[in-house]
């Protein structure tokens, strides 16, 4: 929409504004729900299992009740629902077993933190342990422990998802293009491998943290630090058979998210402890070691490769098995098992691919939607594989990427064909090329390895990646002009920190030719004063709710012009405005200002005609179909963002330790809407991503119990982590639907960081990676059993 | 016990559980609750505040300890309702995200400007070291300090490719 405008007659779009909401922020002055004080409100604390499986043979809670200031004590026993985003699997808290370690088994809620501790403190759980299934890729092994034993009972999306009762397959998605035996058949060469990744955490700054009310009448109230608080609300009714009407959630000012706090974390059990406690006011902020062991992380990954190529480097054939560890409850897992089945080969065109994606249920904490939704794990494997194939090809990898490159005319996995306005990854590559001196070390880099004797690698990675969403994804924008011709804005995309809503204000203030300065949008969401939107995550929302924004500025301008019409006796086609007032383009004389019609308008007589002034602007995604159960041909994509990493490590040939130089990286966005805002999601999702690659992931001992629950021992990247140079580059192929051709880079910087960093240690001293994260360690392991040059075998 | 320290130049008197942090003693008692709590174990620099002229994490620091201090929480940063040079540069630099941990942050940046008006990149990174942040990668901090401190060549950095 709108995308035909050339950049230079654009006044607001790609400019960097500044945030709205950095004042609150900056000052201290921002609400955050932990920040939320209300009378009487009750402190909830929990107890958790020791144990990945257990049978709960008896909890004895009856110490804990009878302490001074405690409200309400509350087990798995009390609580009959069931909540679950797509397949409804989980209790409120564990009931009769756990099934991993951390899991919540009793909750208080008392008049201190302090109190509901030692009564927690108080309470005695008999266990009996079970052994636990803990390793995915044993999924089709006999006799193992099932830990959804009632898997065929629990209700799901049947259009969607394909759960397998009687294993531990919580889905299991099919993806079948062409005829891959055929192209193994005719391909020069094979390979064949597989890599892993362990679970993460998504580490928001400010823990999960709910407030909630549950009235005598069945009115609930919650205020919650959430991605989405219509999902919230969706989950809740369906769980507990409440009306939506009477369940009003809040989102005030949120402490990051990164998929972690997409769909349901705490509300129900603080809504449940509220009932308990007659209808309080109670709050549970999750503890760092509870973020990491009773909320969900990011589902670990084992991903086979099978890839059948031609002489010329042109791929043939590929077959894709992936054994996702979702952990102990599906909740957005199954649905990163989808949408990472049908782009499994990366911005790569396979004729022929055949994929298989499993969900797979361990006893382990539950995995969840995390920034890149599953791109980011399996891009570790495609980016490996690239460079492992063109290697023993003796194809340079940056040339094999571009052979078999998407491009205009390509047919994705699942049989879409990409165009001219998909986004250019072709370009992005050889952006970032040009950007880091790929192929060749600069007279600067060889004095460095003389110097230190470090040697240096380089290398050039590709990403991809669409929303994963509902066909359906729809949002709303409202404005409502103010008597002094501002606009206050009412939307429910949550402002979890990526910017979005600065970006829509640029977007509405242009398409209404108006200072940015007066469109307002409130940071806190309210699903009983709001419009509805699905949720924030997938990088969608600067694409659907843009659009919205802009049909809302329209509507707001056509009803402003209606009220301008009537009041001036002119046609409609003969007005025009400014920033300040509607006039007649042949008299400029006759006009009615915008403060003039904010809340109606009224003659010099005294009169009143139209109203105040609301627009409306609704958007949804179009054309989009579910995929074909059997081999996951359809639609699912709204859009592409492509974009390429250019990575430079140098790496100590002896010990395996090594820095990351310089990273430059480019997406193809559409067009900037916001400098700043591309900038800050590019360079952050890069670190988090070379986090993910360097140090961050879960540790369990045989049992199952997870042993680096801190930042102690789960180190995020710091300060003194960042590479020496950092360089951002925006392509801009608009996108014909996106708001003035733009699309999301949301999550996309994140994925292909570790490949990027892999392919470039490999390339300096010829480690062999398969496992992320890459320690100083494991280069070193890698570097002993170093791979004697192979030559590809014909098969 | 009774404590007494100056926050933000403000003095109060309070009784003070021996058991509670600094961290809860201002967000609760003293109601600033600007500062926030990431962990509550001293390792992600959230709750940083500046006591006595250095930076502490107020999770590992007693409320008693405090007695007779004089602390610096992000509520003391803007002067006369009018932003600091420091929160201005971090405004125009779009150092702020989610904004979870810009109190922490503003306050080991404001603690390193004290003791070294012009510090170099390297010297800015090691004052912020302690303070994770999950959003924004850090770079545009960085710039926002060196913008305070009147040594940013140039705002911004996107190429059009």
């Amino acid at each position: 929409m709108l995308d035909t405008i050339p950049s230079k007659d654009l006044k607001h779009i790609g400019k960097p504004v500044e945030r709205d909401d950095a004042i609150e922020k900056l000052t201290g002055q921002a609400l955050y729900t932990g920040d939320l004080e209300f009378a009487g409100m009750l402190h909830a604390k929990l107890l958790r299992s020791p144990y990945a499986r257990a049978k709960i043979i008896s909890i004895d809670i009856s110490k804990a009740q009878k302490l001074p200031g405690v409200h309400a004590v509350l087990t798995g026993k009390d609580l009959h629902y069931r909540v679950g985003l797509y397949l409804v699997d989980k209790h409120i808290m564990a009931k009769h077993v756990t099934r991993h370690f951390g899991e919540a088994v009793a909750a208080v809620a008392a008049e201190t933190p302090e109190i509901a501790q030692k009564a927690v403190d108080l309470i005695k759980v008999e266990y009996e342990e079970l052994t636990p299934f803990l390793d995915a890729t044993k999924v089709f092994d006999k006799d193992v422990p099932l830990v959804h034993p009632d898997l065929g009972r629990y209700s799901y999306i049947k259009e969607v998802f394909t759960p397998v009762p009687g294993t531990n397959i919580a889905n299991h998605t099919k993806l079948r293009k062409g005829d891959v035996e055929e192209g193994f058949k005719n391909a020069d060469y094979v390979f064949e491998r597989e890599y892993t990744n362990p679970n993460v955490q998504h580490v928001p700054m400010e823990t999960h943290i709910a407030i909630g009310k549950w009235d005598i009448g069945d009115r609930i109230t919650i205020y919650t630090s959430a991605q989405s608080p219509f999902t919230v609300r969706n989950l809740f009714s369906f769980s507990f058979g409440i009306s939506h009407s009477n369940i009003r959630v809040i989102t005030p000012y949120v402490g990051g998210g990164f998929g972690g706090k997409a769909g349901i974390g705490l509300e129900p059990l603080v809504c449940c402890l509220s009932k308990a406690a007659g209808g309080r006011h109670v709050k549970l902020q999750a503890t760092r070691e509870e973020e990491f062991s009773l909320l969900p992380c990011r589902s670990g990954l084992t991903y086979r490769i099978k890839t059948g190529v031609m002489k010329n480097g042109k791929i043939l054939a590929q077959k894709m098995t992936m054994f996702w560890d979702a952990g102990a409850y599906a909740d957005y897992a199954v649905n990163v098992t989808r949408a990472s089945g049908f782009s499994a080969s990366g911005p790569y065109e396979i004729e022929n691919a055949w994929v298989d994606a499993y969900s797979v249920y361990t006893n382990k904490p539950f995995g969840t939607a995390y920034r890149g939704f599953g791109h980011v794990e399996f891009s570790w494997g495609v980016e490996r594989q690239m460079n492992y194939i063109a290697d023993r090809l003796s194809i340079d990898p940056f040339e094999f990427r571009k052979i078999n490159a998407i491009k205009p005319g390509s047919k994705t996995m699942t049989g879409e064909v990409i165009t001219d306005h998909s986004g250019n990854v072709t370009k992005c590559m050889e952006t970032v090329a040009k950007a880091i001196n790929y192929g060749k070390l600069t007279a600067t880099e060889k004095a460095r390895e003389l110097k230190t004797g470090m040697k240096i690698g380089k290398s050039v990675v590709a990403l991809h990646k669409a929303p994963a969403m509902p066909s359906m994804t729809g949002t709303v924008v409202i404005l409502k002009l103010n008597e002094d011709a501002s606009v206050t804005v009412n939307h429910a995309l949550t402002e979890i920190g990526m910017g979005t809503y600065t970006s829509l204000r640029q977007i509405i203030a242009e398409v209404l030719r108006w200072p940015v300065e007066r469109i307002k949008i409130p940071i806190e969401n309210d699903t009983d004063r709001d419009p509805y939107d699905w949720q924030t995550v997938a990088s969608k929302g600067l694409l659907l709710s843009g659009n919205a924004a802009i049909l809302a500025a329209q509507d707001l301008l056509d009803k402003c012009y209606d009220i301008a019409a009537q009041a001036l006796r002119a046609m409609k086609c003969d007005l025009d405005h400014d920033a300040e007032k509607v006039f007649v383009r042949h008299k400029h004389e006759s006009f009615i200002t915008f403060k003039q019609m904010s809340v109606g308008y009224a003659y010099p007589n005294g009169n009143a005609i139209c109203g105040p002034v609301v627009a409306i602007g609704r958007y949804i995604a179009q054309g989009l179909t579910n995929l074909d159960k059997e081999n996951s041909q359809g639609y699912p994509a709204i859009d592409w963002t492509f974009g390429a990493h250019g990575v430079i490590t140098e790496v100590n040939p002896k010990t395996g330790a090594f820095n990351v130089i310089k990273v430059a990286s480019a997406y193809d966005v559409g067009r900037v809407i916001n400098e700043e805002s591309v900038r800050g999601q590019a360079i952050g999702g890069m670190i988090q991503g070379l986090g993910t690659a360097m140090c961050e992931g879960y540790i369990y001992n045989k049992d199952g119990k997870l042993l680096n629950p801190s930042f102690t021992d789960n180190k995020i990247p710091t300060a003194l982590d960042l590479p020496e140079e950092i360089e951002c580059f925006a392509v801009e192929t608009p996108q014909v639907d996106g708001p003035f051709g733009a699309r999301g880079v949301g999550e996309h910087s994140m994925i292909a960081v570790c490949g990027g960093v892999g392919n470039a240690i490999e390339k300096a001293v010829g480690a062999d990676l398969t496992h992320m994260p890459i320690r100083a360690e494991d280069v070193w392991k890698a570097l002993q059993k170093k791979l004697k040059p192979v030559k590809a075998k014909k098969k | 016990m009774k404590i007494k320290l100056t926050v933000n130049g403000k003095k109060y008197e309070r009784d003070a559980s021996e058991s509670k942090n600094l961290l809860h003693f201002i967000r609760e008692d003293l109601g600033l609750t600007g500062t926030k709590e990431g962990c509550g174990a001293g390792e992600c620099g959230a709750c940083t505040v500046i006591m006595d002229g250095k930076t502490v994490n107020s999770c590992l620091v007693l409320a008693v300890e405090a007695d007779g201090a004089t602390i610096q929480t992000v509520e003391g940063e803007a002067k006369n309702g009018k932003l600091s040079k420091l929160q201005t540069a971090f405004k125009a630099n779009h150092a702020v995200q989610c904004g979870f941990c810009t109190a922490g942050m503003l306050m080991s940046s404001r603690a390193l400007l004290n003791k070294n008006p012009k510090p170099t990149v390297d010297e800015i990174k090691h004052a912020i070291e302690g303070n994770f942040c999950r959003c924004t990668g850090y770079t545009q901090i960085i710039e926002a300090v060196q913008d305070a401190s009147g040594q940013l060549k140039k705002r911004g950095g996107l190429k059009r490719a």
